[in-house]
């Protein structure tokens, strides 16, 4: 399957115009979803970091650390690939599913076009080296969330949080290039899972949201390992 | 000409094609008839290539298209059309989008070009002004228009039809089986139809095989199932009382 998605696509006019009509369906259009999310969840992450420091002997500048750490390696590039899988990967499923039980792949092929490579090629290229993109702007809300519920709840200063997020930074920018690998990795996974859930699909409505659940499911499953293996060969 | 020439099919352990061979003339329109679940549809899809054959060949004036490879498969695709039961028309595209984009994919046509063609299409088939309608804003019957014209837009040698007439008026049907007929002359077309409308077995069959478990069972034309004593074509063809009286007068006449 992986040869016929990376053959050489018929017209590169059309493939270009494909291309771009997929950033801007799966990534621009996730953007706000992204930015809400990423927004409340930096809130949370600061909130609670600061609820739980009890010890006198750390400085609340801490808080900002905590708050940058946390989003940077695991918020931002595995739980907003998580809730991507859900969306993204569900829609993509259920889109080439439906085009499956409805004939118009085998359309697609009896006119000798290479079907998966038309419908999958765009949409993987899309998410695996956009994903980052959006990842970096996830990352940028939730630290301006933290900062946001801290200062207005009046726990830390804004000095204070920023003194946090810069704090040992120059020592720890591998953690952004090994954040946003594991998205390019993630953003493959999504769409070439839930491409090949669709694809496969056989029967009907019902096999169609069946191949889209089992899609967000093994999306799923994939990033969580993923995410493991990449750690630990990358930070251990 | 088609030749399909002896074809087995199997899925697992059920075999679905028996030794099945035919020919489909050109500039004739060669009907598939037989119940549901006989294996129409599985002939079809191996003589279009959608499944690979176990035994047997399928012959494309003369080019062993089953012996082929994906590229030269390709090729041969680009002369074929093909009409689909739920006509298959591509529902993110436009009326117009849907019938320019074989020419899109395999044309160096300008614009202008594909946008002539495509009108002088869906005006073959009596569609004008819906250019920019999206598939789900037509009815069945424009639908399947639309998919007629998008299967002729690049003058294809061989046209494939599903089952055409489902799910459409007895009104519609004739429009459909007749603009089936005429693009067949018209443009000398090998026309493979499957179908159950007996409307259409009178109206278009200039060639018929019936098809009965897996088998070719019975062949001829609208004339000769008429007066056929083959029991099983007689069982499928004049199942109502109707239409068994209506054979037993046509016959006497």
């Amino acid at each position: 399957m992986l040869k016929s998605v990376f053959a050489k696509p018929e017209k590169g006019k059309v493939f270009r115009k494909m291309l771009f009509g997929e950033i801007d369906a799966i990534v621009i259009s996730s953007i706000p979803l992204v930015a809400f999310l990423s927004v409340f969840m930096g809130g949370v992450i600061s909130l609670q970091t600061a609820a739980n420091m009890e010890s006198p002997l750390l400085p609340d500048y801490t808080i900002g650390y905590i708050t940058r750490s946390s989003t940077i390696l695991e918020f931002s590039p595995t739980i907003i690939s998580l809730i991507l899988a859900g969306k993204v990967g569900s829609n993509i499923a259920s889109e080439i599913g439906t085009m499956r039980v409805t004939e118009q792949i085998d359309a697609l092929e009896i006119m000798g076009v290479n079907s998966i490579g038309y419908l999958m090629l765009p949409k993987i290229l899309a998410m695996t080296f956009f994903l980052p993109f959006v990842t970096v702007i996830s990352m940028v809300l939730g630290l301006i969330g933290g900062w946001i519920a801290g200062v207005q709840s009046g726990l830390y200063s804004t000095e204070t949080y920023l003194l946090g997020i810069r704090y040992a930074w120059y020592t720890e920018q591998g953690n952004l290039f090994y954040s946003l690998g594991k998205t390019v990795v993630f953003g493959f996974l999504i769409t070439s899972i839930a491409a090949y859930y669709g694809y496969y699909t056989k029967g009907g409505s019902l096999e169609v949201g069946r191949s889209s659940t089992k899609a967000v499911v093994a999306a799923s499953v994939a990033i969580l390992i993923a995410n493991y293996v990449i750690t630990q060969i990358v930070l251990v | 000409m088609i030749v399909v020439d002896g074809i087995n099919k199997s899925f697992g352990d059920t075999q679905i094609l028996f030794d099945v061979s035919a020919t489909f003339t050109e500039g004739q329109v060669n009907l598939i008839i037989g119940a549901s679940g006989q294996g129409k549809s599985v002939l079809t899809k191996c003589i279009v290539g959608l499944h690979e054959v176990d035994e047997g060949a399928v012959l494309y004036d003369g080019r062993d298209f089953s012996a082929m490879n994906r590229k030269q498969r390709i090729e041969v695709r680009k002369e074929i059309g093909m009409l689909f039961q739920g006509s298959a028309l591509f529902d993110s595209m436009t009326v117009e989008e849907n019938v320019i984009f074989p020419l899109k994919m395999f044309t160096d046509m300008t614009e202008e070009e594909m946008r002539d063609r495509a009108n002088f299409c869906l005006k073959r088939v009596d569609i004008i002004n819906k250019n920019d309608l999206f598939p789900a804003e037509t009815s069945g019957g424009m639908q399947k228009r639309i998919a007629i014209a998008r299967a002729i837009a690049m003058n294809p040698k061989y046209l494939f039809c599903d089952e055409p007439n489902s799910g459409l008026d007895p009104k519609t049907s004739i429009v459909i089986d007749n603009l089936i007929k005429e693009i067949t002359y018209e443009y000398n077309i090998t026309t493979v139809v499957i179908t159950h409308d007996m409307n259409s077995v009178m109206e278009i069959g200039d060639h018929i095989i019936f098809i009965n478990q897996g088998r070719k069972w019975w062949q001829g034309d609208n004339k000769e199932i008429i007066k056929t004593d083959n029991k099983e074509v007689v069982d499928f063809v004049y199942a109502s009382k109707f239409m068994q009286n209506l054979r037993e007068k046509l016959i006497n006449s």
